[in-house]
């Protein structure tokens, strides 16, 4: 019964989001527009993006254990690499995918392979610097290439059309919303998979995997480029959904570190954590934004006006509330509810 | 050969910078296990106080530096006193959520900085004699530069005095080693812990004032771009170690220098980081303080 | 009258059990023996003493209750502990080792130079080029250094040479002059010349309690409670 609930939950779940574009529901404070609008549909596209991404660092820091800090090499990987084979070499949509596919498996194998030489703090720092060197490969702009601060536009003639255009919003909602679910399906796989199982036995003990003779290295290998490919399409996708090209802020530390707040106020190692943290992060960050500049917050004093104006003065504060107080992340909250349900009704029973 | 004598100095001033910022970060983690991302905000902290109070002072540029400046270092050691002792200390068993708050922290703070002063670069009062040049061996260099050194080298020659001759120093450069032991010898190491954040934030506000300098401006992000350099430093220095972390950051600024001008701009930022790479993989145990905790 | 009273102890290492309910005196005065065979949990009780890993159950030092309060107030009441592994400070000179463990009052050199003269003729070496049998002067000089009414002492002897064995059996006698000492040790001779009492552990419990005369004196049950011949090692 309960594995046909576990099936169960996420394909209704699928269900209704796919159906979103269809309702033409008003859905006050939250949204600007009904569901069905570009506007709305184009934020909840971005928020499944990142639901999807967040997943994608879930993987390796809550079921691995891999504090990595240079995840978003491989998100810009995507971003970036795509947007130059369609724009400045001129490629097609076909052969710049396969170009980035390839890359988006063969570049983490090179890396990973390097950085889990190592494990805990110098791992992350080793990502660290992998991560900074792409930013300043990038700030660099070779051959005029990427761009450099200024980023790099799009050719929408590489595009297919269906995906090109206000008019064809709930196409990238759905492109986003597919993401999303295949990374969800991905990642359930892998952790579910035998795989799966000794990566989460290595994140618990490595040393009691190695005595029974399996190698750490090459599941945590595995675990990293499985990872970083799932990354690197989440950039492809959010390149697309966004649809005005390459900037330099994807490859910057401070993107990795958004990416680890996802997870942890979403719940890391839990099964919908860091896609709830990744979506409410998204739909918080861009939300706020608008709703300092509201009308009622533009007559509050300018104490309290001044850093909400900033969404990330919230965001932060609030991950540094929810570390303290819900350290499992929001996922928790429903385990903690129905705990404290429980050990009250046990205080009010027989002793 | 003046072009060399140049860079250089130009090294040396910005190795002043990033051990000022790194000697907190080595004896924060040497001491306390922590990673304290919100180091650069310390940073920029101290360095907009500064400008704001610079901002609200008469008299001329080097007055309004100095004023300024006292008021950005006492900023940034209270500021960072006060993290340790209400985000920090509670989380002392908990080393991961340790961290996670200071990235929170790091966030939110950089972000108020923006909310309150936008992100466009505020001008620094550098008085005129600091933007003048001084002529060594052919070479026109900025007085800036010798500021710079000097303060680095007051503060190394200041931080090993302390951790040399007082009772606290004492008790860091023990901990350091065997913090337990430390316990177990009836010392109460928590303060000790919130002196070595505040003085790191002093010391990072130090940084965050000579960066106004060099820079000639402040900007939020000010922080953060430094505090990357920082860690480099400190890895390749050694945790907890100060004589360590100050010849790293010379290492560091001077490659820098060198390879941006001899090789090709920005190649010395990517050298730097390569070299991160190659220490860590030549020695992962550096990394870690050296007894367990 | 007991100066340190153990009651119910429990102690988990990750899914260990490693104390289950240990419970015993320590009369004041002298040494009392810890004994039992490896691995059974001596050293774990000492740290659980400290307060160095989480433990539960009572600890009463002179009546007054140890187990809610950190290691460094634990041992301001007045414990000096001696660690199996010595841990002193290999970056600090002898004598920084020994500055760093004053606790106010008055100091005791004279009794610690008297005792390790060697402490006095390197003061100024780093302790981390120390021999093994150096350090260990360190590590017990420290907790002698202060008024301690207790002293907690972790195979002082293991890995020395038998000259230095005897040094560190005569530190201990004087040591249990001024203070009472809790003394883990699995060198039964130096047991025998230096303890009064001993305690023995098994299972994770206490299994024997008595003079320590009776249970030397008695070679069967010696192999039964520790597995092991005779006095010598």
């Amino acid at each position: 019964m309960r594995k046909r609930l576990a099936l169960a939950v996420p394909l209704v779940l699928l269900a209704v989001l796919a159906v979103v574009p269809q309702l033409s529901v008003d859905v006050p404070l939250v949204f600007n527009g009904s569901l069905d609008s570009p506007g709305t549909l184009g934020l909840l596209a971005l928020c499944l993006v990142f639901a999807g991404v967040a997943l994608t660092y879930d993987l390796l820091f809550g079921f691995t254990g891999l504090l990595s800090f240079g995840h978003a090499l491989y998100f810009a990987l995507g971003v970036y690499l795509t947007a130059i084979a369609l724009t400045k070499w001129e490629w097609g949509l076909v052969p710049s995918l396969l170009v980035v596919a390839a890359a988006g498996i063969l570049v983490p194998l090179l890396l990973g392979a390097i950085s889990l030489r190592v494990g805990g703090i110098a791992f992350a720092m080793v990502t660290l610097a992998f991560a900074q060197a792409g930013q300043v490969l990038v700030q660099k702009n070779p051959g005029n290439l990427t761009g450099g601060e200024e980023g790099l536009g799009l050719n929408y003639d590489a595009i297919p059309d269906a995906l090109v255009g206000v008019v064809n919003t709930k196409h990238l909602y759905w492109l986003a919303l597919a993401y999303a679910a295949f990374v969800f399906v991905v990642v359930r796989w892998a952790v579910g998979s035998s795989p799966g199982h000794v990566l989460q036995a290595i994140r618990e003990n490595e040393q009691r995997v190695e005595v029974i003779g399996l190698s750490p290295f090459r599941f945590k290998l595995l675990a990293f480029v499985l990872a970083s490919f799932l990354a690197t399409l989440g950039g492809v996708v959010w390149l697309l959904v966004l649809g005005t090209g390459a900037t330099p802020q994807v490859t910057t530390a401070n993107f990795t570190l958004t990416l680890l707040v996802m997870v942890v106020i979403g719940g890391a190692g839990t099964r919908y954590g860091a896609l709830l943290g990744g979506f409410l992060y998204t739909l918080l960050d861009q939300r706020l934004g608008s709703l300092a500049g509201s009308s009622q917050v533009q007559d509050l004093p300018n104490v309290i006006r001044t850093p909400l104006s900033e969404p990330l003065f919230i965001l932060g504060t609030l991950f540094v509330l929810l570390v303290f107080f819900v350290p499992g992340g929001l996922a928790s909250l429903g385990g903690r509810l129905r705990h404290l349900r429980r050990s009250a009704g046990l205080e009010g029973g027989a002793r | 050969m003046s072009t060399f004598v140049l860079l250089t100095v130009t090294g040396l001033g910005l190795g002043a910078m990033y051990f000022l910022i790194a000697s907190g970060l080595s004896l924060i983690y040497g001491l306390m296990g922590v990673l304290n991302f919100a180091h650069g905000a310390f940073l920029t902290v101290g360095a907009y106080s500064t400008w704001w109070v610079s901002t609200h002072v008469g008299g001329g540029a080097g007055t309004k530096l100095l004023v300024g400046a006292v008021a950005g270092l006492a900023v940034g050691a209270v500021l960072a006193g006060l993290v340790e002792l209400v985000l920090i200390r509670p989380l002392y068993r908990r080393p991961v959520e340790q961290v996670l708050v200071t990235v929170g922290l790091a966030l939110a703070l950089g972000a108020l900085v923006e909310a309150i002063w936008g992100f466009d670069s505020r001008p620094f009062p550098v008085p005129a004699w600091m933007i003048d040049t001084t002529t060594v061996l052919g070479a026109r260099i900025p007085n800036d530069r010798f500021v710079e050194i000097a303060c680095a080298a007051l503060v190394l020659g200041g931080l090993t005095a302390f951790l040399r001759f007082t009772r606290y120093g004492l008790i860091i450069r023990a901990g350091v080693e065997n913090r337990a032991m430390v316990t177990a010898l009836g010392i109460d190491v928590r303060r000790a812990f919130t002196l070595v954040f505040a003085l790191g934030g002093l010391v990072a506000a130090l940084a965050g004032v000579l960066s106004g300098v060099y820079f000639g401006a402040v900007d939020p992000g000010r922080g953060t771009s430094l505090l990357i350099f920082a860690f480099i430093v400190v890895v390749i220095g050694g945790f907890g170690s100060i004589g360590g972390t100050a010849v790293a950051a010379v290492v560091v600024g001077l490659i820098q220098q060198y390879a941006n001008y001899y090789a090709s701009s920005g190649l010395g930022d990517l050298a730097v980081v390569l070299l991160l790479a190659l220490v860590l993989l030549a020695r992962p145990h550096g990394l870690s303080p050296k007894v367990a905790h | 009258m007991s100066l340190l009273a153990v009651s119910d102890l429990h102690v988990y290492l990750g899914e260990s059990h490693i104390l289950q309910g240990v419970s015993f005196q320590v009369p004041e005065g002298g040494v009392t023996a810890l004994l039992g065979r490896n691995g059974v949990g001596k050293t774990t009780t000492l740290r659980a003493l400290m307060g160095l890993v989480p433990r539960r159950g009572s600890v009463q030092l002179a009546g007054q209750e140890l187990t809610g309060l950190p290691t460094h107030r634990i041992v301001q009441r007045g414990v000096g502990y001696v660690p199996e592994d010595r841990d002193v400070f290999s970056g600090l000179t002898v004598e920084e080792n020994l500055r760093l463990s004053e606790r106010g009052g008055e100091p005791r050199y004279e009794l610690v130079h008297e005792l390790f003269p060697e402490l006095k003729t390197r003061a100024a070496q780093r302790a981390g080029t120390l021999s093994g049998g150096q350090q260990q002067m360190v590590a017990i000089a420290r907790a002698l250094l202060n008024d301690n009414p207790v002293l907690l002492v972790d195979e002082p002897t293991k890995g020395l040479a038998p000259l230095l064995v005897t040094d560190v059996a005569v530190a201990l006698e004087r040591a249990a002059e001024l203070a009472t000492v809790l003394l883990v040790e699995q060198n039964l001779a130096v047991v025998a010349r230096v303890a009064q009492q001993v305690v023995v552990l098994d299972g994770g419990k206490v299994v024997h309690a008595g003079p320590a005369a009776e249970l030397l004196g008695d070679p069967e049950r010696i192999k039964q409670l520790l597995g092991v011949h005779g006095a010598s090692h």
